[in-house]
């Protein structure tokens, strides 16, 4: 268990370490990386990710998936635009659109905790579902006449310098997460649900209720980042982050979060997003094409897996040899 | 264990159709489509007919391949980046080699897709890496591998030799080409997975992987076999795919691999592995299209297929769940007699 724990914290120290060499490779070797101009347009681009990779972090820790959270920014957005067309205050709206993200990730909830249904069939399920709704509510209109002093807050900085004002939440809402998880009795618990599930029960942990809240508050913060996904762009779209859920489970498995639950760090996660959106940036700035990028992502996601596994086989298969030579006494 | 206990738990040759669990999609077809026609009587004429078989063909190409994945416990997301690179292959190969038989152009397909199956399965077996972690990585990599190739370029229609558009649309006996073909895959994939050797060793991995591990099936082998026809099947696809719309891109296909799922998982295949039929998923790649048709026809909001293709998976998958737990509850109190 002990030797675990080391890996783990070897494999997040490296992510870690990996995103301090790129970012400084970067602002050295890449003209324009360093500018103030392209530090806020960072920031704002890797916001989304960052913040569903939060709650998502949470989820396959405890063994789950949640592929339903870019189509339930669809929706959140797509709901934006419609109460907007109808009238309603915008300090209304807001508080709404993240209420419906909590509902929709209630229905996850209930699906697969109440039903015991398989959490990744279930959100391919209302992966398809809520983008479906959201197409339903808007169609493929676009509403786009935000008031200034929310679009202007959200793309805005702190006092004109180049941190963006959304950093805050973000920064609010990742130490907020940062305490719950490794601080907390719950946090325990989300590890121990994920390392087996059936011994946690056992121990007295309420594995559905656990899990169930988990949806809900994911299915907020993806309500949240419908919203400033909205304000951001200034337009209300029913495709709005299409395609999202997958660069953030990419984000969070990069950040060395096991698929199979049990292991991960926040701090991983984050420099997790952190590396990707620098690394997708500065090729961007040396004019390699957004779509060619993928190809990094996804070499980088198999290999965050891979190289783990095989760090693990050479010294397993090391331990084995050491064995054979040196007897143990207990065996 | 003796042979009369053998004989007992094999399944029997012919099953009562109506106590399949395809009836379901069967059922709902009927229904659909007896509604739709009874409401506009041009969803049943000759042309609205084809355009669905057409458009079916192609998906239930696809949905063949992954049902093999998922019915042993994987699942396979990089079948749309797949379609795109074959397609976009065999639409340049063919545009500079107008002479190619069409023969030449479904073999490259084929090629091109065993080999990124090849890679997918390695990696989920060799790697011990999780096959959703895999193929989310491919699917980015090779639609990634097909964009840095074609950039913004598109191969158009009329770039590509006739008689590569021409075979889309040409019929054998009155049945489209690309029906036929996929009739034959579902045929062929179905006999595999439900007569032959390979097959039951697929559904016993997806029953139980260490099971069928202790019980000496080739595991490594068998990943790979699902893998690759799950990739030649999809690289088939991008050649009809190509073949059928002519115009081809590095976008062709994208997202396609969630209605593949969908249609798989519809199909009555279930998500954890070890039951469902191939021709199931070709029933369920269907019913999907007949949805779509069927919307357009009723003028009802285009926009409200993907919700229903949706709230379908949420459905197949609540139904298949019931159905396990009543087997298990029959299984329990039979047990319980002896």
């Amino acid at each position: 268990m002990s030797e675990l724990r080391g890996r783990l914290a070897s494999w997040d120290s490296m992510i870690i370490v990996v995103t301090a060499v790129v970012v400084v490779a970067a602002s050295i070797g890449v003209e324009n990386f360093g500018t103030s101009t392209n530090f806020t347009f960072l920031v704002l681009d890797l916001l989304p990710i960052a913040l569903i990779a939060l709650p998502m972090t949470m989820i396959v820790i405890t063994g789950e998936i949640d592929l339903s959270v870019a189509s339930t920014l669809g929706l959140t957005s797509a709901i934006m635009g419609d109460l907007w067309n109808r009238g309603l205050t915008i300090e209304t709206i807001i508080p709404l659109c993240v209420l419906v993200g909590a509902l929709l990730g209630a229905v996850n909830g209930v699906l697969i905790n109440r039903l015991g249904l398989p959490s990744l069939a279930v959100t391919i399920g209302t992966l398809a579902l809520y983008r479906g709704l959201a197409l339903v509510v808007l169609g493929d209109a676009a509403v786009a006449d935000f008031p200034w002093a929310f679009t202007g807050w959200v793309t805005g900085t702190i006092g004109g310098g180049p941190v963006p004002n959304v950093l805050l939440v973000l920064v609010v809402l990742a130490v907020a997460f940062g305490v719950v998880l490794h601080a907390t009795p719950v946090g325990r618990a989300l590890f121990a649900i994920g390392a087996n599930d059936q011994a946690a029960r056992f121990s007295g942990i309420d594995v559905a209720r656990t899990k169930f809240w988990l949806y809900v508050v994911s299915g907020a913060i993806a309500g949240l980042a419908g919203v400033l996904w909205t304000l951001r762009y200034s337009s209300a779209r029913a495709d709005n982050g299409a395609g999202l859920e997958l660069a953030v489970v990419a984000a969070v498995l990069l950040g060395g979060v096991s698929i199979f639950g049990g292991r991960g760090s926040l701090w991983g996660v984050l420099s997790g997003v952190l590396l990707l959106a620098v690394l997708q940036n500065a090729l961007r700035l040396q004019d390699v094409s957004g779509q060619a990028l993928n190809i990094v992502t996804g070499v980088l996601l198999i290999a965050s897996v891979l190289l783990p596994n095989i760090i693990t086989g050479v010294r397993d298969s090391v331990h084995r040899r050491r064995r054979r030579t040196v007897p143990l006494k207990s065996s | 264990m003796t042979s009369a206990t053998v004989e007992k738990t094999a399944a029997p040759r012919f099953a009562n159709p109506f106590k399949q669990r395809e009836m379901g999609i069967v059922l709902a077809l009927v229904v659909l489509v007896g509604f739709t026609a009874i409401n506009q009587s041009r969803f049943l004429s000759a042309q609205s007919v084809t355009d669905i078989l057409l458009n079916t063909a192609i998906l239930a190409v696809l949905a063949s391949g992954m049902a093999v994945v998922v019915i042993t416990r994987h699942i396979d997301l990089s079948v749309g980046s797949v379609l795109g690179l074959s397609a976009f292959t065999v639409a340049t190969v063919m545009q500079q080699n107008q002479g190619l038989p069409m023969v030449a152009a479904l073999g490259l397909g084929l090629a091109i897709g065993a080999v990124a199956g090849v890679l997918n399965g390695a990696l989920v077996h060799f790697g011990n890496v999780p096959a959703l972690v895999v193929t989310l990585g491919t699917m980015y990599a090779y639609r990634g591998l097909t964009y840095s190739w074609a950039g913004g370029q598109q191969v158009t229609a009329d770039e590509v030799p006739r008689h590569f558009l021409h075979f889309a649309n040409s019929a054998l006996l009155g049945v489209p080409w690309l029906v036929l073909i996929a009739l034959v895959v579902i045929a062929g994939v179905g006999l595999m997975m439900r007569n032959y050797r390979i097959g039951r060793e697929l559904y016993a991995m997806g029953s139980s992987p260490q099971a069928a591990g202790l019980a000496g099936i080739r595991i490594a082998r068998n990943t790979l076999v699902a893998f690759v026809i799950s990739g030649a099947l999809a690289g088939l696809g991008g050649v009809l795919y190509a073949s059928r719309f002519g115009t081809v891109d590095a976008s062709s296909g994208n997202g396609y691999e969630l209605q593949v799922v969908a249609a798989v998982v519809v199909g009555g295949v279930a998500v954890f592995g070890g039951s469902g039929t191939i021709w199931g998923a070709g029933l369920g790649a269907l019913l999907l299209t007949v949805i779509g048709s069927a919307l357009a026809v009723l003028d009802i909001n285009q926009f409200w297929q993907q919700a229903i293709v949706g709230a379908l998976i949420v459905l197949a998958i609540g139904a298949d769940r019931l159905v396990a737990v009543r087997i298990a509850r029959t299984l329990r109190k039979r047990d319980s007699h002896v």
